[in-house]
């Protein structure tokens, strides 16, 4: 099976029911993408697929095949962080981080459908994402920064 | 090998926040100190007692002080970098920052000079792990006398150098000058060549907190970029060459006995390795479906223990198999006459307050990679606990500890939940047999299952107060939730407080904050009632029975800030809570309204934290919102659901945490009180959110909520 992973492709031999999750993690080596709960509930390894945020640990690899998925290795372009990445690092919001990779892609699927979005509509975009550490107020201030620039 | 799954958790949850035993590493520890000298660097050694052994000291003098225990070392190498040894870990306190600011203030150098080696026990000196909020007033206070330490010896080299007296000489980035010579001299060329090994003294002078320059600032989070890029590896990111996945088959419930198992279906798929060793068994396969294959190929039998509590009756529970008075670290305190103080009272008020089990749901489960090489075990596995893990493994595999080395990469999280090394011994276990590297990553089922929870309780209080506010007898008994906050800081001559152990059906252990969340929701709850009965303001009532000056600032911040003698909304409802825990003074206030659906919406919160000189103030603004947002979960709907030794809710879906569209309106006022040493802040400010809530709730609706969490089905009633 061939998957297009930002960019690159990758030839993979799996069973086609094996989760996208399993599949970039311990296949391509992109361990950007974390395991939390396997259920979809808690977003850290939310991914793009054709710039959808999709929970990756409940996607079967064979329904991604063709289609472009984007993980946070894909964000930073030579060297330059994405925009959001950028607000993140200047909000210095997280604590130990584990969920970072999946809110700054749901955040970055947000701000592409929504630009400017409210407060509001950022809680209901991020309200699958769990943050343990408690960081919330600081990752939607990194938002609204992101969406300024 | 026995099963981990049963394993005792290694610390009861009162005695966890004790300063542990004092244990001796000394040899241990010097072996790897020595190896550390290689080139040319200063040294300063805080184990004063480490050079009783050796010839090679200078000592300035210690004191007994038995804080001079905590361990750590400080290098500077021939090129000026600093390099700091410590056993404490990082699991997102940011305390790999903080402690960097603490040693570039020291020894004037920026923070970016500053490496920080943290919890690898080849490398770093004995430390008993990082809990109880110990880091920033232990091992940083240690850090800021070792790195004074290293700079008087730096001023000192450089005077001999120049032959000139070391008055006049100043350290400044990472050098040494001589104004009045026009000179200067880097660190690393001072020290180039030399061994010096000095032990800190608790005399040398240190930079007073409102001098800070670097230590006081807000410095962003060290590496924050490998972060948000996701390229740093937690050890469950791990790959090593050839390494395999490892599973193990757990327990249909607790204390269920596994009478046979046939594995032999499981051993006959390629390139699978199973063990069965005693009530262990756990497979290895070249990837993780397979190791599932594996596992579910297992065809075991199982006596399961019948008749446990369940959820329904813990509380009854607690209480009749209540093992004794006293207990923990905290046995209570009684004084004067209860009895009589009750009974002379104008107004008698009695309450049981209930706390259910609640988990730390580490966003990184409990992961580990284990490789034997040569005899040697290394695990890399995340623990708040690397020598605790480090000398777990040396029991279970009966090797010395020098053969046992254990990596701690900076971790998704721990909240207190990850002191043991149960996934450790299950990868070691699976390597040992499998001859190549085995990984372990928890589900999330089995980190909700197998792993420890805060204790759930009983709290009964009985308190008297007369018209005036003043309280004649306070009647405190907790069963098994803990004895940490058990004590109250008000104004009773009569008293009886008591933690009682009990015999817990669930595995229990630390918790951020652990028991005081529980006992000062019962406290302040019950105070806030007691100004109900005599019809007095409840941050007054609280004043007029406080004489902890800083308590009393905490309180009088957060009602400021929140405007607590201001216009109030008609129908909202709104509390104060305060509580000092781990050196820290917390005061919360909380705004609530109800809808005509009886749904509690927590309007805002308002909480002053003062924790003595500030280190870091975003960090530690981060650790506040933290404690209170966690707070949030346990106070209103976090509960573990249980029966016949099952967890019942053991995903993400049916356990409850917060999420964006729980948190209110947050501030958080940070008293910064340079003439107080720092206290530890990762747990404090978590215990003054549920009874601050509570308190809002009944002043608006006159219903008093007496268990923890609040409103499981976020509705009154």
């Amino acid at each position: 099976m061939v998957l297009l992973v930002n960019g690159v492709k990758h030839e993979v031999t799996v069973d086609p029911d094996v989760e996208l999750l399993t599949v970039l993690r311990d296949y391509i080596g992109l361990t950007g993408s974390k395991y939390g709960c396997g259920e979809g509930a808690c977003g850290a390894c939310t991914v793009l697929i054709n710039g959808k945020p999709t929970r990756s640990c409940i996607t079967p690899v064979n329904s991604v095949a063709g289609k472009e998925v984007t993980t946070i290795e894909g964000l930073e372009i030579n060297g330059k962080l994405h925009a959001v990445q950028e607000a993140f690092l200047t909000t210095d919001g997280f604590q130990c981080s584990y969920c970072a990779s999946g809110m700054i892609l749901s955040a970055v699927a947000l701000l592409k459908n929504n630009p400017s979005p409210s407060e509001d509509a950022i809680v209901k975009a991020m309200d699958g994402n769990i943050c343990r550490c408690g960081t919330y107020p600081y990752i939607v201030k990194a938002i609204q920064l992101a969406s300024k620039s | 090998m026995k099963n981990p799954d049963y394993l005792s958790h290694p610390f009861e949850p009162t005695k966890d926040e004790l300063p542990p035993e004092l244990k001796y590493h000394f040899a241990l520890d010097r072996r790897k100190f020595l190896k550390l000298t290689g080139g040319g660097l200063v040294v300063a050694f805080v184990v004063q007692d480490m050079f009783s052994f050796a010839g090679e000291t200078s000592s300035t003098g210690s004191s007994p002080d038995p804080v001079s225990g905590v361990g750590a070392w400080i290098r500077i190498g021939e090129d000026g970098k600093v390099t700091v040894y410590t056993g404490k870990v990082e699991v997102g306190q940011n305390i790999r920052t903080s402690l960097s600011q603490i040693v570039a203030e020291e020894l004037m150098v920026p923070v970016s000079s500053v490496t920080m080696i943290m919890g690898d026990t080849d490398l770093v000196p004995y430390d008993a792990g990082t809990f109880g909020s110990r880091t920033t007033p232990q091992m940083g206070t240690q850090l800021r006398k070792a790195a004074a330490t290293a700079r008087e010896a730096l001023v000192e080299m450089a005077a001999k150098n120049w032959n000139t007296p070391a008055t006049g000489l100043k350290a400044e980035n990472g050098m040494i000058l001589n104004d009045a010579a026009n000179k200067k001299i880097g660190y690393g060329e001072l020290t180039k060549g030399q061994q010096l090994l000095m032990p800190i003294s608790d005399k040398v002078r240190v930079i007073a907190a409102k001098d800070w320059k670097v230590a006081g600032k807000t410095v962003p989070k060290i590496d924050e970029r490998t972060f948000i890029t996701g390229k740093h590896v937690y050890v469950s990111d791990m790959k090593l060459p050839g390494m395999l996945y490892g599973k193990v088959l757990r327990a249909p419930s607790y204390g269920a006995k596994l009478l046979e198992a046939d594995i032999t279906k499981a051993s006959h798929i390629p390139g699978v390795i199973v063990v069965k060793d005693g009530d262990f068994i756990g497979v290895a396969a070249p990837d993780i479906k397979t190791a599932g294959k594996a596992l579910q190929a297992i065809d075991a039998k199982w006596d399961e223990s019948k008749g446990q509590p369940s959820r329904e009756n813990i509380f009854d529970w607690f209480v009749k198999n209540a093992s004794g008075a006293g207990g923990g670290r905290n046995p209570g305190n009684t004084k004067g006459d209860t009895e009589r103080g009750l009974s002379e009272a104008e107004f008698k008020h009695s309450k049981t307050y209930n706390i259910h089990y609640i988990a730390h749901v580490p966003l990184e489960p409990r992961a580990a990679v284990a490789e034997w090489t040569d005899g040697k075990l290394t695990v890399w596995t995340g623990t708040q606990r690397p020598f605790g893990v480090q000398e777990e493994l040396a029991a279970v595999f009966k090797l010395n500890k020098e053969k046992v080395r254990v990596l701690m990469p900076d971790t998704g999280s721990g909240y207190g939940g990850k002191h043991s090394g149960e996934a450790a011994i299950e990868a070691a276990r699976l390597a040992q047999e499998a001859k190549k590297p085995v990984k372990i990553v928890w589900s999330r089922e089995e980190e909700f299952t197998w792993a420890y929870f805060r204790p759930g309780g009983v709290i009964e209080v009985s308190a008297g107060v007369n018209k005036d506010g003043a309280i004649t007898a306070w009647k405190f008994i907790n069963y098994n939730s803990g004895g940490a906050g058990l004590d109250t800081q008000y104004k009773v001559s009569n008293q009886q407080i008591a933690h009682i152990p009990s015999n817990t059906p669930l595995r229990q252990g630390s918790y951020r904050g652990l028991a005081a969340t529980a006992n000062v929701f019962a406290r302040e709850s019950h105070m806030t009632d007691l100004a109900r009965l005599i019809k007095m303001d409840q941050l007054a009532f609280r004043l007029k029975n406080l004489e902890d000056d800083r308590f009393i600032a905490v309180l009088q911040t957060a009602a400021k800030a929140f405007g607590w003698n201001g216009s109030k909304t008609p129908g909202h409802g709104y509390g104060i809570a305060g509580g000092f825990e781990k050196g820290g003074y917390v005061g919360c206030c909380a705004e609530v309204m109800i809808n005509s659906d009886k749904e509690v919406k927590v309007v805002r919160i308002t909480q002053a934290f003062d924790c003595g000189a500030i280190v870091n103030p975003h960090h530690l603004e981060n650790q506040a919102m933290g404690s209170i947002i966690q707070g949030l979960g346990g106070a209103l709907f976090e509960a573990v659901d249980f029966a016949n030794g099952k967890i019942l809710n053991s995903g993400l879906s049916a356990y409850r945490v917060p999420r964006f569209s729980d948190i209110p309106k947050i501030e958080i006022v940070l008293i910064d009180r340079k003439d107080m040493p720092s206290a530890g802040a990762g747990e404090a400010c978590i215990v003054g959110i549920a009874p601050a809530i509570r308190n809002a709730i009944v002043d608006a609706t006159g219903i008093p909520l007496n268990n923890l969490p609040m409103l499981p089905n976020g509705v009154l009633g």
